[in-house]
């Protein structure tokens, strides 16, 4: 089948809004969670999500996304919470929590899932082999919904978000809110992490969210050009991945990545060519 | 009534204090230089001027027209700053987020502000600089320059010559007494005794004896005599 045929089939539009939409989310806030050392903070969290969906799924919930997204907040801002007392330091709570998390949710599954394909469940939410394809309408709204609201936040905060990134002390000390709109990260942020789980699973989110910053970074010197430039590489290595993945049948999240890792490589080496004939 | 005043301040963190008892005032227009040993607490008296920190006892006021947000700040820099990616010019427009509030973008005002202060500086050529690219001398104006978008009043300077070089080191200088002669009040924390000693009016000594006053008052002082010794007599 070539490629318009398969765009016939509305799964395959579906998958392709939804991804477009989540790609573009992701890699927003990227540019700040690398640059704040915050990396970790988005696969903790998507471990998070793991277990939250694993009580979804054990309460028999049909619709699963709304305790998910509460579980993944509350952790967020929780997260946010601990590395600022630093009496457990940042990243150990960050372990902390999403091993738990993890440990927890597959226990769950284990003990109370009335599933006949428990190792299957377990696989497509960790590396999200299926579930973008198998979208349904209303999920396919309430992506574009909080899709929407997420870019909106980012460029209406645009300024912000930059002035703590860049430095928070100095921001706080000059009158900014830090606190008011690190907690808004934190939300957004846990928001754009159960988005994505649709996409490439919750093992994979990471990857979704630092490699277009850190590609972009490699190219660009402003923080403008490197979040449209993360914007815009992060869509076309999603699609570009869903659509082999359609085509020849590899599983869809561990393709977004694959392509992802390979954009990096290039932009690694086109930065580092450039560099050397400056220099 | 003077800009900044600390009545009766301890300094610390959870209740074990580094400093106590501290008083000084700092007047419009006026040049202090707060020095010390390493682990006096002269960070921690910084952040606590700033409200990163809440004092542990006591009080900082703020009169004479300052608000608390009206304070301009030159951090020593980060090991995030030193590869990020952001040109000049962003990072110059950055010192006007105070006071924009809820609004999401820069004002005219402000963009002619920040492109002044970069004027100022002698910075403008290196609008569209990328700032991981530039030296550590320029990096500091890049900094410097943004702490006056924040400020027309006071500016807190955080050890601004770490790292540079001697040419270097003396060029910043200049461009602080640049500010100060327009009226702006300095705070500045420092290392070097001899900067200190040439530019600054008031001096506050902090670590086991502190001392505060003018310039003149401080070179008769035992606390400079054991400074100079190079023990902050123990």
């Amino acid at each position: 089948m070539t490629l318009l045929e398969y765009l016939q089939y509305p799964f395959v539009r579906y998958a392709l809004i939804v991804g477009v939409l989540i790609a573009l989310c992701s890699s927003l806030l990227g540019v700040t969670l690398v640059l704040k050392r915050f990396s970790f903070i988005g696969d903790g969290l998507s471990h998070v999500a793991f277990g939250g969906l694993a009580i979804a799924a054990v309460m028999n919930l049909t619709n699963e996304m709304p305790l998910v997204l509460a579980v993944t907040v509350v952790s967020a801002v929780l997260l946010l919470r601990t590395g600022q007392n630093a009496k457990i330091k940042g990243d150990a709570a960050i372990a902390m929590i999403s091993v738990g998390a993890l440990a927890i949710g597959y226990l769950l599954m284990n003990l109370f899932s009335t599933s006949s394909n428990l190792s299957g469940d377990v696989c497509t939410t960790l590396f999200g082999s299926t579930s973008i394809l198998t979208l349904t309408r209303s999920e396919v709204w309430l992506s574009i919904v909080l899709s929407v609201l997420v870019v909106a936040i980012f460029i209406f905060f645009y300024h912000k978000i930059f002035a703590i990134t860049f430095d928070e002390s100095f921001a706080k000390a000059t009158g900014t809110h830090t606190g008011l709109y690190n907690l808004l990260i934190a939300i957004v942020i846990a928001v754009i992490i159960v988005l994505a789980m649709n996409l490439v699973g919750s093992l994979l989110i990471s990857a979704l969210v630092i490699f277009p910053a850190l590609s972009a970074m490699r190219l660009f010197k402003s923080f403008k050009a490197v979040t449209v430039c993360a914007a815009v590489f992060s869509v076309v290595c999603t699609v570009t991945g869903l659509l082999v993945s359609v085509m020849s049948g590899t599983p869809v999240g561990s393709t977004i990545v694959a392509v992802d890792l390979a954009a990096f490589l290039l932009c690694w080496l086109v930065g580092k060519l450039t560099a050397g004939r400056a220099a | 009534m003077a800009q900044l005043i600390c009545r009766d301040l301890a300094l610390g963190y959870d209740g074990g204090a580094i400093l106590e008892h501290l008083n000084f005032e700092v007047n419009a227009g006026e040049y202090l230089c707060i020095l010390g040993e390493n682990g006096s607490g002269k960070s921690t008296l910084m952040r606590t001027l700033l409200g990163l920190q809440p004092p542990l006892s006591g009080e900082i006021r703020t009169g004479d027209g300052l608000a608390h947000n009206e304070i301009g700040y030159l951090p020593q820099q980060t090991v995030v700053q030193r590869d990020f990616p952001a040109s000049v010019w962003e990072i110059v427009l950055s010192g006007c987020q105070g006071g924009c509030g809820m609004r999401p973008f820069y004002t005219k005002e402000e963009k002619a502000r920040a492109a002044e202060a970069m004027e100022t500086l002698s910075i403008t050529p290196l609008t569209k600089r990328c700032y991981r690219e530039l030296s550590g001398g320029q990096q500091q104006r890049v900094l410097l320059a943004r702490a006056l978008c924040a400020t027309r009043k006071l500016l807190l300077l955080d050890e601004p010559v770490a790292g540079l070089d001697p040419r270097v080191t003396q060029e910043l200088y200049a461009l602080i007494r640049k500010l100060h002669a327009r009226g702006i009040t300095i705070i500045m924390i420092s290392h070097d005794l001899h900067a200190a000693l040439e530019d600054a009016d008031h001096i506050l000594h902090i670590g086991s004896t502190v001392f505060f006053g003018t310039k003149a008052d401080y070179l008769q002082s035992d606390c400079y005599r054991g400074f100079l010794k190079g023990g902050d007599a123990q």
